[in-house]
């Protein structure tokens, strides 16, 4: 009883030194919590920015008094310029294809005459969708436009009409990828502040001469990792809550399914990001390889592969492989599903497991490389 | 008088190379022993061990009673260790660097307040409980470091060349430290570059490519070697080629 208090004051002591560490440093500090919010911010905008004046094209079959009204309609939003008027289904593709248009609107022929007479008329919205993200939000806008143009006519028309808008998403169907910047954010952040800030401050100890000092003392060496590793836990785990709430209050972007699980597999994920930073400061003998390591070999890595920016299904086979190896790609898939599909265990166990067995290699690892170095 | 250190053929091999040769030395309680050799001679190799860091791959040792390769919490529980970089948080007042170390070797939070107060008295540095130590001179620094080190009243005392890059006066105050430390009956292992404090050691030994190749007082020494000063000895063991 009295060694378990004692190496839990001696635990305690520790860690309060460490958050010394932390607060002193304004370097430290604006990397914890600056960077979180100002990325977020930064992501945010840059995706959920409105879009003006992409350029489109338009095919109209029917040339009459309503397919005008609806085209004026469109080109009055300020969200359109109309780069072409194109006249049969042939000139759609090439337009495409040489990047002048992101969008064609095409009228099925007697649009007007349709509308009025059978209530229902077809309009197609065709979107290049290698951007996926501009693509949807412009298809988004014209529906919009067209629906509220179908509400118009119906407030003078005897009977009730409907406008059939069928969107095409060209070069991508099914929308992969869809910048969803929320869980691939909480990836990188945690990735940062876990294994990069851990793989630094455990780094600078040796730097300054006091891992010895430390080593020589009765503390054993996993003590000293957990008393150096438990403040970042915690301000990791801080850090995913900040960057929900944001996700949530400035951009709208909720959490379907279970909160609990979604901070349970934060923590698995900074645990395995954690025995990364760990491994790294093994390595690394001064702060700057510990940084430059981590920002190579985990950052880029979890920024580039993890599916966070670019869709993985779209990557080489050679990457596709890498990625594989990259926890992020697993923790964003898990994170994705449960804020955005609403996900439960059920469905993401098999990524769990994944993510389990990462953290349990890179925990043996880092342990056993530890061990080495003072052997 | 009983013996604090004991290594007995205590060996060390990293792969092909032998970093430390079969050395056999041993230091009394309360005396303070001298660890000589150029870099790379082993000195920190044979010291690592001692503090329990490195495992030996041959011969054995004991420290403080405890054999260091069987043992090693235990060694390190009875040993005070100050590392080169004189080993305090550069962002830590003197006041919590204390506090931290204090707490390290499981020191109650009253016997760390009053140890504090006391030193800090002896050292005459009263005012600087709350100052950064990165605000402190290096002298004043390596003194604070020392007095931490044997905060929680060890049996011996490991000092890897703590006295780098101050002038010989400071270092002089720093001896003064180390000798009422002894006084007090703890046993000083220290490792130095300076030969000026090589003489004030009890007794050194002189490494050379991983043997001891040289040990007793620094009299018996420049006796042994017919020379005026412990430079000169040190000269003729490290580098025969440099002495015609």
């Amino acid at each position: 009883m009295i060694t378990n208090l004692l190496i839990m004051k001696r635990f305690i002591g520790f860690v309060r030194k460490e958050f010394f560490h932390i607060f002193r440093d304004r370097r430290t500090l604006l990397i914890l919590f600056g960077m979180p919010v100002v990325q977020i911010l930064l992501f945010g905008y840059a995706v959920t920015n409105e879009i003006k004046e992409a350029k489109i094209a338009i095919l109209d079959h029917a040339k009459d008094e309503v397919s005008r009204e609806a085209i004026s309609k469109i080109l009055a939003s300020g969200y359109f310029i109309l780069e072409s008027d194109l006249h049969s289904e042939k000139e759609i593709e090439p337009a495409f294809q040489a990047g002048r248009i992101k969008l064609a609107i095409v009228f099925e022929p007697g649009f007007g005459t349709r509308l009025i007479r059978d209530g229902k008329a077809a309009v197609q919205i065709l979107a290049d969708a290698t951007d996926p993200n501009t693509a949807s939000t412009l298809v988004t806008y014209t529906q919009a436009i067209f629906l509220d143009y179908q509400r118009e006519l119906n407030a003078i028309s005897s009977i009730p009409l409907t406008i059939v808008p069928d969107s095409r998403m060209r070069y991508n169907p099914e929308q992969k990828g869809v910048f969803l910047f929320v869980p691939g954010l909480i990836a990188i952040i945690l990735m940062l502040v876990s294994a990069m800030m851990t793989s630094i401050s455990i780094t600078r100890e040796k730097e300054m001469g006091t891992m010895e000092v430390l080593l020589a003392s009765p503390m054993r060496p996993f003590q000293i990792i957990l008393g150096k590793v438990t403040p970042y836990v915690m301000l990791s785990l801080i850090n995913a809550i900040v960057i929900l709430l944001m996700g949530k209050f400035v951009f709208g972007v909720p959490v379907q399914g279970s909160v609990v699980l979604l901070l349970s597999e934060s923590v698995l994920f900074i645990l395995s990001a954690l025995a990364l930073g760990i491994l790294i400061s093994t390595v690394a003998q001064s702060q700057q390889v510990a940084l430059m390591l981590s920002l190579m070999g985990l950052m880029l890595p979890t920024i580039l592969l993890s599916g966070f920016m670019f869709p993985i299904e779209n990557m080489p086979i050679p990457l596709q492989v890498i990625s594989n190896i990259i926890p992020a790609r697993w923790f964003v898939v898990i994170v994705k599903g449960i804020m955005l599909k609403g996900l439960g265990l059920d469905l993401l166990w098999q990524e769990t497991v994944i993510l389990v067995g990462f953290t349990v290699f890179f925990m043996l690892v880092s342990t056993r490389k530890f061990k080495v170095r003072l052997e | 008088m009983m013996a604090s250190i004991v290594a007995t053929e205590l060996t060390r091999t990293f792969g092909a190379f032998t970093a430390v040769d079969h050395i056999s030395f041993s230091v009394e309680e309360g005396e303070i022993f001298g660890f000589l050799g150029a870099n790379g001679a082993g000195k920190t190799t044979a010291m690592r061990m001692l503090c329990g860091l490195l495992s030996p791959s041959g011969g054995q040792a004991t420290v403080a009673g405890y054999d260091i390769a069987k043992r090693p919490e235990m060694v390190k529980r009875n040993i005070g260790y100050m590392s080169q970089k004189f080993s305090l948080y550069e962002d830590l007042t003197v006041g919590e660097n204390i506090v931290f170390y204090g707490g390290i070797y499981g020191l109650s939070r009253n016997t760390i307040r009053s140890k504090t107060a006391e030193m800090l008295e002896k050292l005459g540095l009263n005012e600087v409980r709350d100052t950064m130590i990165r605000d402190l001179p290096l002298g004043w620094k390596q003194k604070i470091a020392f007095s931490t080190a044997i905060i929680h009243e060890p049996q011996i005392v490991f000092l890897d060349e703590p006295t780098g890059g101050v002038d010989p006066v400071t270092r002089r105050q720093f001896w003064d430290l180390i000798y009422e430390a002894a006084d007090n009956g703890v046993t000083i292992f220290v490792t130095t570059h300076y030969m000026d404090e090589a003489e004030y050691c009890n007794r050194i030994s002189i490494m050379v490519d991983g043997r001891i190749d040289a040990m007793g007082t620094p009299e018996a020494l420049k006796q042994q070697f017919a020379a005026n000063s412990m430079d000169e000895v040190f000269v003729r063991l490290a580098r025969p080629s440099a002495v015609k």
